[in-house]
Protein backbone atom coordinates (compact mmCIF):
# COMPACT_ATOMS: atom_id res chain seq x y z
CA UNK A 1 0.00 0.00 0.00
CA UNK A 2 1.17 3.50 -0.74
CA UNK A 3 2.12 5.75 2.13
CA UNK A 4 -0.96 6.74 4.10
CA UNK A 5 0.02 10.38 3.60
CA UNK A 6 -0.81 10.01 -0.08
CA UNK A 7 -4.43 9.59 0.91
CA UNK A 8 -4.51 11.88 3.91
CA UNK A 9 -2.84 14.68 2.02
CA UNK A 10 -3.30 18.39 2.59
CA UNK A 11 -6.25 18.85 0.25
CA UNK A 12 -8.29 16.12 1.96
CA UNK A 13 -7.39 17.24 5.47
CA UNK A 14 -8.23 20.80 4.49
CA UNK A 15 -11.66 19.95 3.08
CA UNK A 16 -12.31 17.85 6.20
CA UNK A 17 -11.50 20.79 8.42
CA UNK A 18 -13.21 23.45 6.31
CA UNK A 19 -15.89 21.72 4.27
CA UNK A 20 -17.11 23.81 1.32
CA UNK A 21 -20.82 24.31 0.63
CA UNK A 22 -21.71 23.14 4.12
CA UNK A 23 -25.35 23.74 5.01
CA UNK A 24 -28.78 23.24 3.45
CA UNK A 25 -30.35 24.98 0.46
CA UNK A 26 -33.62 26.77 1.09
CA UNK A 27 -35.55 25.67 -1.97
CA UNK A 28 -33.87 22.55 -3.26
CA UNK A 29 -35.22 20.91 -6.39
CA UNK A 30 -33.61 17.64 -5.38
CA UNK A 31 -32.39 16.21 -2.11
CA UNK A 32 -31.21 12.92 -0.70
CA UNK A 33 -29.78 11.42 2.44
CA UNK A 34 -26.81 9.06 2.36
CA UNK A 35 -25.92 6.62 5.13
CA UNK A 36 -23.09 4.21 5.78
CA UNK A 37 -24.63 2.22 8.63
CA UNK A 38 -21.35 0.43 9.30
CA UNK A 39 -19.32 3.50 10.22
CA UNK A 40 -21.98 6.09 10.90
CA UNK A 41 -21.25 8.35 7.93
CA UNK A 42 -24.43 10.34 7.40
CA UNK A 43 -24.93 13.14 4.88
CA UNK A 44 -27.84 15.24 3.66
CA UNK A 45 -27.46 16.65 0.18
CA UNK A 46 -29.62 19.39 -1.31
CA UNK A 47 -29.44 20.56 -4.92
CA UNK A 48 -30.97 23.22 -7.08
CA UNK A 49 -31.05 22.03 -10.67
CA UNK A 50 -32.19 24.51 -13.29
CA UNK A 51 -32.23 23.98 -17.05
CA UNK A 52 -30.49 20.66 -16.45
CA UNK A 53 -27.62 22.41 -14.66
CA UNK A 54 -26.53 22.11 -11.03
CA UNK A 55 -26.97 25.73 -9.94
CA UNK A 56 -26.36 25.15 -6.26
CA UNK A 57 -25.46 22.28 -3.99
CA UNK A 58 -24.99 22.00 -0.23
CA UNK A 59 -24.49 19.29 2.34
CA UNK A 60 -24.80 18.66 6.03
CA UNK A 61 -23.91 15.69 8.16
CA UNK A 62 -21.24 13.80 10.00
CA UNK A 63 -18.58 11.45 8.81
CA UNK A 64 -14.92 10.55 8.67
CA UNK A 65 -12.36 12.75 6.95
CA UNK A 66 -12.50 10.72 3.76
CA UNK A 67 -16.30 11.03 3.55
CA UNK A 68 -16.43 14.70 4.48
CA UNK A 69 -13.65 15.72 2.14
CA UNK A 70 -15.10 13.65 -0.67
CA UNK A 71 -18.48 15.33 -0.19
CA UNK A 72 -16.99 18.79 0.05
CA UNK A 73 -14.89 18.33 -3.09
CA UNK A 74 -17.83 16.80 -4.89
CA UNK A 75 -19.92 19.90 -4.26
CA UNK A 76 -17.25 22.20 -5.66
CA UNK A 77 -16.78 19.93 -8.68
CA UNK A 78 -20.38 19.43 -9.74
CA UNK A 79 -21.52 22.99 -9.31
CA UNK A 80 -22.19 24.49 -12.75
CA UNK A 81 -22.12 21.10 -14.44
CA UNK A 82 -25.01 19.52 -16.32
CA UNK A 83 -26.72 16.53 -14.76
CA UNK A 84 -25.09 14.29 -17.39
CA UNK A 85 -21.63 15.70 -16.68
CA UNK A 86 -22.14 15.18 -12.96
CA UNK A 87 -23.35 11.61 -13.54
CA UNK A 88 -20.20 10.96 -15.56
CA UNK A 89 -18.16 12.09 -12.55
CA UNK A 90 -20.19 9.80 -10.31
CA UNK A 91 -19.35 6.84 -12.52
CA UNK A 92 -15.69 7.76 -12.92
CA UNK A 93 -15.21 8.43 -9.21
CA UNK A 94 -16.74 5.09 -8.38
CA UNK A 95 -14.57 3.31 -10.94
CA UNK A 96 -11.44 5.01 -9.59
CA UNK A 97 -12.28 4.15 -5.97
CA UNK A 98 -12.91 0.52 -6.81
CA UNK A 99 -9.77 0.22 -8.93
CA UNK A 100 -11.55 -0.11 -12.28
CA UNK A 101 -10.30 3.19 -13.60
CA UNK A 102 -6.60 4.06 -13.63
CA UNK A 103 -6.61 7.85 -13.57
CA UNK A 104 -3.04 7.95 -14.83
CA UNK A 105 -3.66 5.85 -17.91
CA UNK A 106 -7.29 6.19 -18.86
CA UNK A 107 -9.06 9.36 -19.97
CA UNK A 108 -11.32 10.87 -17.32
CA UNK A 109 -12.77 14.11 -16.01
CA UNK A 110 -11.83 13.72 -12.34
CA UNK A 111 -9.04 16.31 -12.13
CA UNK A 112 -8.18 17.00 -8.49
CA UNK A 113 -10.66 14.37 -7.35
CA UNK A 114 -7.89 11.92 -8.20
CA UNK A 115 -6.51 12.56 -4.69
CA UNK A 116 -8.98 9.89 -3.56
CA UNK A 117 -7.32 7.29 -5.73
CA UNK A 118 -5.60 5.77 -2.68
CA UNK A 119 -8.86 4.44 -1.19
CA UNK A 120 -8.78 1.63 -3.73
CA UNK A 121 -6.13 0.02 -1.52
CA UNK A 122 -8.36 0.35 1.56
CA UNK A 123 -11.46 -1.75 0.87
CA UNK A 124 -13.05 -0.81 4.18
CA UNK A 125 -12.78 2.88 3.32
CA UNK A 126 -14.03 2.81 -0.27
CA UNK A 127 -17.60 3.28 0.94
CA UNK A 128 -16.64 6.42 2.86
CA UNK A 129 -15.34 8.07 -0.32
CA UNK A 130 -18.17 6.89 -2.56
CA UNK A 131 -21.09 7.76 -0.26
CA UNK A 132 -21.55 11.40 -1.42
CA UNK A 133 -21.45 10.32 -5.05
CA UNK A 134 -24.11 7.69 -4.47
CA UNK A 135 -26.13 10.29 -2.66
CA UNK A 136 -25.80 12.71 -5.56
CA UNK A 137 -26.97 10.02 -7.94
CA UNK A 138 -29.88 9.27 -5.61
CA UNK A 139 -30.77 12.98 -5.47
CA UNK A 140 -30.81 13.28 -9.25
CA UNK A 141 -33.10 10.30 -9.36
CA UNK A 142 -35.22 11.61 -6.48
CA UNK A 143 -34.53 8.79 -4.10
CA UNK A 144 -34.84 9.91 -0.52
CA UNK A 145 -32.19 7.72 1.04
CA UNK A 146 -29.25 5.79 -0.22
CA UNK A 147 -26.73 3.50 1.34
CA UNK A 148 -23.52 1.92 0.15
CA UNK A 149 -24.50 -1.34 1.82
CA UNK A 150 -25.97 -2.79 -1.38
CA UNK A 151 -22.60 -3.50 -2.88
CA UNK A 152 -23.88 -5.41 -5.87
CA UNK A 153 -25.99 -2.63 -7.29
CA UNK A 154 -25.04 0.43 -5.26
CA UNK A 155 -26.60 2.79 -7.77
CA UNK A 156 -29.96 1.14 -7.45
CA UNK A 157 -30.49 1.50 -3.71
CA UNK A 158 -34.07 1.40 -2.64
CA UNK A 159 -35.52 4.61 -1.41
CA UNK A 160 -38.65 6.68 -1.09
CA UNK A 161 -39.46 9.14 -3.79
CA UNK A 162 -39.77 12.69 -2.54
CA UNK B 1 14.49 3.16 32.14
CA UNK B 2 11.50 3.90 29.91
CA UNK B 3 7.96 4.41 31.14
CA UNK B 4 6.85 0.89 30.41
CA UNK B 5 9.72 -0.70 32.32
CA UNK B 6 9.24 1.48 35.37
CA UNK B 7 5.58 0.53 35.63
CA UNK B 8 6.34 -3.12 35.16
CA UNK B 9 8.92 -3.23 37.95
CA UNK B 10 6.28 -2.09 40.41
CA UNK B 11 4.11 -5.09 39.75
CA UNK B 12 5.15 -8.46 41.01
CA UNK B 13 2.13 -10.35 39.69
CA UNK B 14 3.06 -9.65 36.09
CA UNK B 15 6.61 -10.78 36.65
CA UNK B 16 5.09 -14.22 37.00
CA UNK B 17 3.74 -13.98 33.46
CA UNK B 18 6.56 -14.46 30.98
CA UNK B 19 4.99 -12.47 28.16
CA UNK B 20 7.97 -12.89 25.82
CA UNK B 21 7.71 -16.66 26.11
CA UNK B 22 3.94 -16.57 25.68
CA UNK B 23 4.28 -14.41 22.56
CA UNK B 24 6.60 -17.00 21.05
CA UNK B 25 3.61 -19.39 21.12
CA UNK B 26 1.66 -17.14 18.74
CA UNK B 27 3.15 -17.28 15.23
CA UNK B 28 0.99 -14.42 13.97
CA UNK B 29 2.45 -12.00 16.51
CA UNK B 30 5.81 -12.21 14.73
CA UNK B 31 4.27 -10.89 11.52
CA UNK B 32 4.73 -7.44 10.09
CA UNK B 33 1.90 -5.32 8.76
CA UNK B 34 2.81 -2.51 6.37
CA UNK B 35 6.45 -3.17 7.23
CA UNK B 36 5.89 -2.65 10.96
CA UNK B 37 5.68 -5.28 13.72
CA UNK B 38 2.05 -6.21 14.27
CA UNK B 39 0.55 -4.63 17.40
CA UNK B 40 -2.65 -6.60 17.73
CA UNK B 41 -5.14 -4.76 19.93
CA UNK B 42 -8.40 -6.11 18.53
CA UNK B 43 -8.74 -9.06 20.87
CA UNK B 44 -12.32 -8.30 21.85
CA UNK B 45 -13.25 -8.96 18.21
CA UNK B 46 -11.19 -12.13 17.96
CA UNK B 47 -8.10 -13.41 19.70
CA UNK B 48 -5.10 -15.09 18.07
CA UNK B 49 -4.33 -18.79 18.18
CA UNK B 50 -1.25 -20.30 19.86
CA UNK B 51 0.82 -23.03 18.19
CA UNK B 52 -0.42 -25.86 20.48
CA UNK B 53 -4.00 -25.21 19.33
CA UNK B 54 -2.93 -24.97 15.68
CA UNK B 55 -1.02 -28.25 16.15
CA UNK B 56 -4.07 -29.87 17.71
CA UNK B 57 -6.21 -28.93 14.71
CA UNK B 58 -3.59 -30.26 12.29
CA UNK B 59 -3.25 -33.51 14.25
CA UNK B 60 -7.00 -34.00 14.26
CA UNK B 61 -7.29 -33.43 10.51
CA UNK B 62 -4.23 -35.49 9.61
CA UNK B 63 -4.77 -38.46 11.92
CA UNK B 64 -8.11 -38.52 13.69
CA UNK B 65 -10.96 -37.23 11.57
CA UNK B 66 -14.22 -39.10 11.06
CA UNK B 67 -17.84 -38.28 11.74
CA UNK B 68 -18.93 -38.73 15.33
CA UNK B 69 -21.73 -40.54 17.19
CA UNK B 70 -22.28 -42.82 14.19
CA UNK B 71 -20.02 -45.56 12.89
CA UNK B 72 -18.37 -48.37 14.81
CA UNK B 73 -15.00 -48.00 13.14
CA UNK B 74 -11.92 -46.93 15.06
CA UNK B 75 -11.58 -43.40 13.69
CA UNK B 76 -15.20 -42.56 14.39
CA UNK B 77 -14.96 -43.86 17.94
CA UNK B 78 -11.76 -41.92 18.49
CA UNK B 79 -13.17 -38.69 17.06
CA UNK B 80 -16.29 -39.13 19.20
CA UNK B 81 -14.16 -39.61 22.32
CA UNK B 82 -12.10 -36.49 21.57
CA UNK B 83 -15.23 -34.44 20.83
CA UNK B 84 -16.84 -35.54 24.10
CA UNK B 85 -13.58 -34.85 25.94
CA UNK B 86 -13.77 -31.29 24.56
CA UNK B 87 -17.23 -31.08 26.11
CA UNK B 88 -15.81 -32.06 29.49
CA UNK B 89 -13.04 -29.47 29.08
CA UNK B 90 -15.71 -26.81 28.48
CA UNK B 91 -17.60 -28.11 31.51
CA UNK B 92 -14.52 -27.70 33.71
CA UNK B 93 -13.65 -24.34 32.08
CA UNK B 94 -16.87 -22.80 33.40
CA UNK B 95 -17.34 -25.22 36.31
CA UNK B 96 -20.67 -26.63 35.17
CA UNK B 97 -22.09 -29.38 37.33
CA UNK B 98 -22.76 -31.81 34.51
CA UNK B 99 -21.18 -32.30 31.06
CA UNK B 100 -24.65 -32.72 29.56
CA UNK B 101 -25.28 -29.07 30.34
CA UNK B 102 -22.69 -28.09 27.68
CA UNK B 103 -24.11 -27.60 24.18
CA UNK B 104 -21.77 -26.92 21.30
CA UNK B 105 -22.93 -24.11 19.01
CA UNK B 106 -21.38 -21.96 16.29
CA UNK B 107 -20.67 -19.25 18.82
CA UNK B 108 -22.23 -16.84 21.30
CA UNK B 109 -24.74 -15.55 18.76
CA UNK B 110 -26.05 -19.01 17.98
CA UNK B 111 -26.11 -19.87 21.69
CA UNK B 112 -28.36 -16.91 22.41
CA UNK B 113 -30.57 -17.66 19.43
CA UNK B 114 -30.86 -21.25 20.61
CA UNK B 115 -32.24 -20.06 23.94
CA UNK B 116 -34.55 -17.61 22.17
CA UNK B 117 -35.98 -20.46 20.06
CA UNK B 118 -35.81 -23.29 22.56
CA UNK B 119 -36.93 -21.44 25.66
CA UNK B 120 -38.37 -18.13 24.47
CA UNK B 121 -40.65 -19.41 21.75
CA UNK B 122 -41.89 -22.17 24.03
CA UNK B 123 -42.54 -20.16 27.18
CA UNK B 124 -42.81 -16.42 26.44
CA UNK B 125 -46.36 -15.22 25.77
CA UNK B 126 -48.13 -12.05 24.73
CA UNK B 127 -47.78 -9.33 27.34
CA UNK B 128 -44.69 -10.90 28.94
CA UNK B 129 -41.59 -8.79 29.48
CA UNK B 130 -37.92 -9.52 28.84
CA UNK B 131 -35.23 -7.44 30.53
CA UNK B 132 -31.90 -6.66 28.88
CA UNK B 133 -29.44 -3.83 29.51
CA UNK B 134 -28.30 -0.82 27.52
CA UNK B 135 -24.84 -2.38 27.21
CA UNK B 136 -25.82 -5.36 25.12
CA UNK B 137 -24.17 -6.46 21.90
CA UNK B 138 -26.65 -6.67 19.03
CA UNK B 139 -26.57 -10.46 19.42
CA UNK B 140 -28.21 -10.09 22.83
CA UNK B 141 -30.75 -7.53 21.61
CA UNK B 142 -32.00 -8.61 18.19
CA UNK B 143 -33.02 -12.22 19.05
CA UNK B 144 -35.13 -10.91 21.94
CA UNK B 145 -36.61 -8.20 19.76
CA UNK B 146 -37.57 -10.84 17.19
CA UNK B 147 -39.17 -12.91 19.94
CA UNK B 148 -41.07 -9.91 21.32
CA UNK B 149 -42.33 -9.08 17.84
CA UNK B 150 -43.50 -12.63 17.26
CA UNK B 151 -45.16 -13.06 20.65
CA UNK B 152 -46.36 -9.57 21.40
CA UNK B 153 -44.01 -9.41 24.36
CA UNK B 154 -42.12 -6.34 25.52
CA UNK B 155 -38.41 -5.59 25.80
CA UNK B 156 -37.37 -3.59 28.88
CA UNK B 157 -33.94 -1.96 28.99
CA UNK B 158 -31.87 -1.39 32.14
CA UNK B 159 -30.20 2.03 31.70
CA UNK B 160 -26.54 2.89 32.33
CA UNK B 161 -24.75 5.88 33.85
CA UNK B 162 -22.12 8.08 32.18
CA UNK B 163 -19.37 5.70 33.27
CA UNK B 164 -21.08 2.86 31.41
CA UNK B 165 -22.35 1.04 34.51
CA UNK B 166 -25.82 -0.44 34.75
CA UNK B 167 -28.01 1.49 37.20
CA UNK B 168 -28.97 -1.29 39.59
CA UNK B 169 -31.88 0.61 41.15
CA UNK B 170 -33.37 1.15 37.71
CA UNK B 171 -32.74 -2.48 36.81
CA UNK B 172 -34.63 -3.61 39.89
CA UNK B 173 -37.53 -1.29 39.12
CA UNK B 174 -38.04 -3.00 35.75
CA UNK B 175 -39.24 -6.21 37.41
CA UNK B 176 -42.94 -6.86 37.71
CA UNK B 177 -45.36 -9.78 37.46
CA UNK B 178 -45.01 -9.75 33.66
CA UNK B 179 -41.22 -10.20 33.70
CA UNK B 180 -40.40 -13.64 32.34
CA UNK B 181 -36.75 -13.58 31.23
CA UNK B 182 -33.52 -11.64 31.75
CA UNK B 183 -30.58 -11.54 29.30
CA UNK B 184 -27.43 -9.62 30.28
CA UNK B 185 -23.88 -9.22 29.14
CA UNK B 186 -21.32 -10.35 31.70
CA UNK B 187 -18.75 -7.94 30.25
CA UNK B 188 -19.60 -5.15 27.77
CA UNK B 189 -17.80 -5.54 24.45
CA UNK B 190 -17.97 -1.84 23.61
CA UNK B 191 -16.92 -0.38 26.96
CA UNK B 192 -15.38 -3.22 28.94
CA UNK B 193 -17.72 -2.80 31.91
CA UNK B 194 -17.85 -5.91 34.10
CA UNK B 195 -21.45 -6.05 35.25
CA UNK B 196 -22.40 -7.06 38.80
CA UNK B 197 -24.13 -10.12 37.40
CA UNK B 198 -24.17 -12.13 40.63
CA UNK B 199 -26.29 -9.45 42.29
CA UNK B 200 -28.43 -8.99 39.18
CA UNK B 201 -29.10 -12.72 38.99
CA UNK B 202 -30.19 -12.76 42.64
CA UNK B 203 -32.70 -10.00 41.88
CA UNK B 204 -34.20 -12.09 39.08
CA UNK B 205 -34.11 -15.37 40.99
CA UNK B 206 -35.98 -13.86 43.94
CA UNK B 207 -38.86 -13.68 41.48
CA UNK B 208 -38.12 -17.06 39.91
CA UNK B 209 -37.01 -15.57 36.59
CA UNK B 210 -34.26 -17.28 34.57
CA UNK B 211 -31.18 -15.31 33.50
CA UNK B 212 -28.98 -15.74 30.43
CA UNK B 213 -25.48 -14.28 30.51
CA UNK B 214 -23.67 -13.31 27.31
CA UNK B 215 -20.13 -14.26 28.31
CA UNK B 216 -18.41 -13.64 24.97
CA UNK B 217 -16.19 -10.95 26.49
CA UNK B 218 -15.91 -12.48 29.95
CA UNK B 219 -14.62 -15.92 29.01
CA UNK B 220 -11.21 -14.64 27.80
CA UNK B 221 -10.54 -12.63 30.96
CA UNK B 222 -12.29 -14.03 34.01
CA UNK B 223 -12.24 -17.37 35.73
CA UNK B 224 -15.78 -18.56 35.20
CA UNK B 225 -17.91 -20.49 37.62
CA UNK B 226 -21.48 -20.85 36.43
CA UNK B 227 -22.49 -22.63 39.62
CA UNK B 228 -21.26 -19.78 41.80
CA UNK B 229 -22.91 -17.24 39.46
CA UNK B 230 -26.03 -19.40 39.48
CA UNK B 231 -26.92 -18.17 35.98
CA UNK B 232 -29.42 -20.29 34.09
CA UNK B 233 -27.71 -19.95 30.70
CA UNK B 234 -24.18 -18.90 29.77
CA UNK B 235 -23.00 -18.26 26.20
CA UNK B 236 -19.48 -17.76 24.87
CA UNK B 237 -17.34 -18.23 21.74
CA UNK B 238 -14.23 -20.27 20.99
CA UNK B 239 -12.49 -17.69 18.82
CA UNK B 240 -12.32 -15.13 21.62
CA UNK B 241 -10.46 -17.57 23.88
CA UNK B 242 -7.67 -18.42 21.41
CA UNK B 243 -9.69 -21.19 19.76
CA UNK B 244 -11.11 -21.51 16.25
CA UNK B 245 -14.08 -19.63 14.80
CA UNK B 246 -17.35 -21.46 14.21
CA UNK B 247 -17.52 -23.02 17.66
CA UNK B 248 -19.01 -21.83 20.91
CA UNK B 249 -20.79 -23.03 23.98
CA UNK B 250 -24.21 -22.72 25.46
CA UNK B 251 -24.36 -23.76 29.07
CA UNK B 252 -27.83 -24.32 30.48
CA UNK B 253 -29.11 -25.75 33.72
CA UNK B 254 -30.24 -29.32 33.10
CA UNK B 255 -33.84 -28.79 34.21
CA UNK B 256 -34.29 -25.87 31.83
CA UNK B 257 -32.59 -27.56 28.89
CA UNK B 258 -34.78 -30.61 29.36
CA UNK B 259 -38.01 -28.68 29.15
CA UNK B 260 -36.91 -26.61 26.15
CA UNK B 261 -37.92 -27.39 22.59
CA UNK B 262 -35.23 -28.31 20.04
CA UNK B 263 -33.58 -25.56 18.03
CA UNK B 264 -32.88 -27.26 14.70
CA UNK B 265 -34.14 -30.60 13.47
CA UNK B 266 -31.96 -33.23 11.86
CA UNK B 267 -29.58 -36.06 12.51
CA UNK B 268 -28.03 -36.62 15.96
CA UNK B 269 -30.84 -34.76 17.74
CA UNK B 270 -33.24 -37.71 17.51
CA UNK B 271 -33.68 -41.07 19.19
CA UNK B 272 -36.10 -42.45 16.61
CA UNK B 273 -37.84 -41.13 13.53
CA UNK B 274 -40.95 -42.37 11.74
CA UNK B 275 -43.12 -40.29 9.45
CA UNK B 276 -45.72 -40.19 12.20
CA UNK B 277 -43.52 -39.26 15.13
CA UNK B 278 -40.00 -38.33 16.11
CA UNK B 279 -38.59 -38.87 19.57
CA UNK B 280 -35.92 -36.33 20.44
CA UNK B 281 -32.55 -37.23 21.85
CA UNK B 282 -31.57 -36.35 25.40
CA UNK B 283 -29.54 -33.24 26.24
CA UNK B 284 -27.15 -32.00 25.00
CA UNK B 285 -27.67 -33.90 21.71
CA UNK B 286 -31.26 -32.67 21.40
CA UNK B 287 -29.73 -29.28 20.53
CA UNK B 288 -26.92 -30.48 18.27
CA UNK B 289 -28.58 -31.36 14.97
CA UNK B 290 -26.30 -32.38 12.13
CA UNK B 291 -22.57 -32.95 12.04
CA UNK B 292 -21.01 -30.44 14.41
CA UNK B 293 -17.70 -28.58 13.86
CA UNK B 294 -15.73 -31.47 15.35
CA UNK B 295 -12.25 -30.10 14.73
CA UNK B 296 -13.25 -26.68 16.04
CA UNK B 297 -14.69 -28.17 19.24
CA UNK B 298 -11.51 -30.16 19.86
CA UNK B 299 -9.46 -27.05 19.04
CA UNK B 300 -11.47 -25.01 21.53
CA UNK B 301 -10.82 -27.68 24.17
CA UNK B 302 -7.13 -27.37 23.43
CA UNK B 303 -7.36 -23.57 23.75
CA UNK B 304 -8.97 -24.00 27.17
CA UNK B 305 -6.06 -26.25 28.18
CA UNK B 306 -3.68 -23.55 26.98
CA UNK B 307 -5.40 -20.78 28.98
CA UNK B 308 -5.62 -23.00 32.06
CA UNK B 309 -1.89 -23.70 31.69
CA UNK B 310 -1.20 -19.98 32.06
CA UNK B 311 -3.95 -19.46 34.61
CA UNK B 312 -6.98 -17.21 34.19
CA UNK B 313 -6.06 -15.29 37.34
CA UNK B 314 -2.59 -14.44 36.03
CA UNK B 315 -4.13 -13.57 32.67
CA UNK B 316 -6.59 -11.26 34.40
CA UNK B 317 -3.85 -9.62 36.47
CA UNK B 318 -1.66 -8.92 33.45
CA UNK B 319 -4.59 -7.53 31.46
CA UNK B 320 -5.57 -5.30 34.37
CA UNK B 321 -2.04 -3.95 34.42
CA UNK B 322 -2.23 -3.25 30.67
CA UNK B 323 -5.59 -1.52 31.09
CA UNK B 324 -4.41 0.61 34.01
CA UNK B 325 -1.24 1.61 32.19
CA UNK B 326 -3.15 2.43 28.99
CA UNK B 327 -5.80 4.40 30.91
CA UNK B 328 -3.07 6.37 32.64
CA UNK B 329 -1.19 7.05 29.38
CA UNK B 330 -4.40 8.06 27.59
CA UNK B 331 -5.19 10.45 30.42
CA UNK B 332 -1.99 12.27 29.59
CA UNK B 333 -2.85 12.79 25.91
CA UNK B 334 -4.64 16.04 25.22
CA UNK B 335 -8.03 15.88 23.47
CA UNK B 336 -8.52 12.15 23.87
CA UNK B 337 -11.64 10.95 25.68
CA UNK B 338 -12.16 7.47 27.08
CA UNK B 339 -15.73 6.18 26.67
CA UNK B 340 -16.53 3.76 29.47
CA UNK B 341 -14.95 4.47 32.80
CA UNK B 342 -16.61 1.86 34.99
CA UNK B 343 -14.91 0.99 38.27
CA UNK B 344 -14.81 -2.65 37.30
CA UNK B 345 -13.56 -3.08 33.74
CA UNK B 346 -12.05 -5.72 31.51
CA UNK B 347 -9.10 -4.75 29.31
CA UNK B 348 -11.11 -2.77 26.76
CA UNK B 349 -10.42 0.87 26.02
CA UNK B 350 -12.98 2.69 23.88
CA UNK B 351 -11.88 6.18 23.01
CA UNK B 352 -12.39 9.25 20.86
CA UNK B 353 -9.77 11.59 19.46
CA UNK B 354 -11.25 15.09 19.30
CA UNK B 355 -11.88 16.23 15.74
CA UNK B 356 -10.89 12.91 14.18
CA UNK B 357 -13.39 10.24 13.15
CA UNK B 358 -12.55 6.79 14.60
CA UNK B 359 -12.24 5.32 11.11
CA UNK B 360 -9.49 7.77 10.26
CA UNK B 361 -7.78 6.90 13.55
CA UNK B 362 -7.99 3.20 12.66
CA UNK B 363 -6.69 3.63 9.12
CA UNK B 364 -3.73 5.72 10.20
CA UNK B 365 -2.83 3.39 13.10
CA UNK B 366 -2.99 0.46 10.69
CA UNK B 367 -0.27 2.12 8.65
CA UNK B 368 1.98 1.57 11.68
CA UNK B 369 0.91 -2.05 12.09
CA UNK B 370 -1.47 -1.28 14.96
CA UNK B 371 -4.76 -3.17 14.73
CA UNK B 372 -7.69 -1.70 16.63
CA UNK B 373 -11.43 -1.84 16.05
CA UNK B 374 -13.35 1.22 14.95
CA UNK B 375 -17.08 1.55 14.55
CA UNK B 376 -20.14 0.90 16.63
CA UNK B 377 -18.90 -2.49 17.88
CA UNK B 378 -22.30 -4.08 17.19
CA UNK B 379 -23.59 -2.07 20.13
CA UNK B 380 -25.35 0.88 18.52
CA UNK B 381 -27.51 1.67 21.59
CA UNK B 382 -24.30 2.18 23.60
CA UNK B 383 -23.06 4.61 20.94
CA UNK B 384 -26.42 6.43 20.99
CA UNK B 385 -26.26 6.64 24.80
CA UNK B 386 -22.93 8.48 24.53
CA UNK B 387 -24.06 10.52 21.52
CA UNK B 388 -21.32 9.25 19.20
CA UNK B 389 -21.63 7.36 15.89
CA UNK B 390 -18.59 5.24 16.60
CA UNK B 391 -15.53 4.87 18.80
CA UNK B 392 -12.03 3.53 18.41
CA UNK B 393 -11.42 0.52 20.63
CA UNK B 394 -8.20 -1.05 21.79
CA UNK B 395 -8.75 -4.39 23.50
CA UNK B 396 -5.92 -6.26 25.19
CA UNK B 397 -5.02 -9.90 25.67
CA UNK B 398 -2.48 -11.56 27.95
CA UNK B 399 0.08 -11.60 25.11
CA UNK B 400 0.07 -7.82 24.77
CA UNK B 401 2.83 -5.75 26.33
CA UNK B 402 3.21 -2.35 27.93
CA UNK B 403 5.50 -1.46 25.00
CA UNK B 404 2.54 -2.07 22.67
CA UNK B 405 0.51 0.40 24.72
CA UNK B 406 3.35 2.87 24.16
CA UNK B 407 3.14 2.18 20.41
CA UNK B 408 -0.60 2.86 20.49
CA UNK B 409 -0.09 6.14 22.34
CA UNK B 410 2.60 7.20 19.86
CA UNK B 411 0.26 6.29 17.00
CA UNK B 412 -2.54 8.44 18.40
CA UNK B 413 -0.18 11.37 18.76
CA UNK B 414 0.78 10.91 15.11
CA UNK B 415 -2.92 11.01 14.15
CA UNK B 416 -3.30 14.24 16.10
CA UNK B 417 -0.29 15.78 14.35
CA UNK B 418 -1.72 14.88 10.94
CA UNK B 419 -5.10 16.42 11.75
CA UNK B 420 -3.71 19.44 13.59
Amino acid sequence: MADIKQLYQEVILDHNKKPRNFGALENPSHKAEGVNPLCGDHIFLSLRVQDNKVEAVAFQGEGCAICKASTSMMTTNVKGKTVEEAETLVQEFRDMATGKLDVHKQPNHLGRLAVFEGVKDLPSRVKCAILPWHTLHAAFNSMATTTTENEEEPMKSAGVTI
Amino acid sequence: MNKATSVRSQNTVTDLLDVARIRADFPILAHHINGKPLVYLDNAASSQMPQPVIDRLVRYQTQEHANIHRAVHTLSEHATAEFEEARRKAQRFINAKDEHEIIFTRGTTESINLVMHGYGRAFIKAGDEIIISWLEHHSNIVPWQMLCQEKGAKLRIAPINDAGEILLDEYQKLFNERTKFVALSHVSNALGTVNPVREMITTAHQRGIPVLLDGAQAAPHLRLDVQALDCDFYAFSGHKICGPTGIGVLYGKRALLEKMQPFQGGGDMILSVTFEKTTYNTIPYKFEAGTPPIAAAIGMGSAMDYLNGIGLQRIGAHETELLNYATQQFGAIKDVRIIGTAKHKAAVLSFLVDGVHPHDVGTILNEDGIAIRTGHHCAQPVMQRFGVPATARASFAFYNTLEEVDALVAGIKKVQRMFA
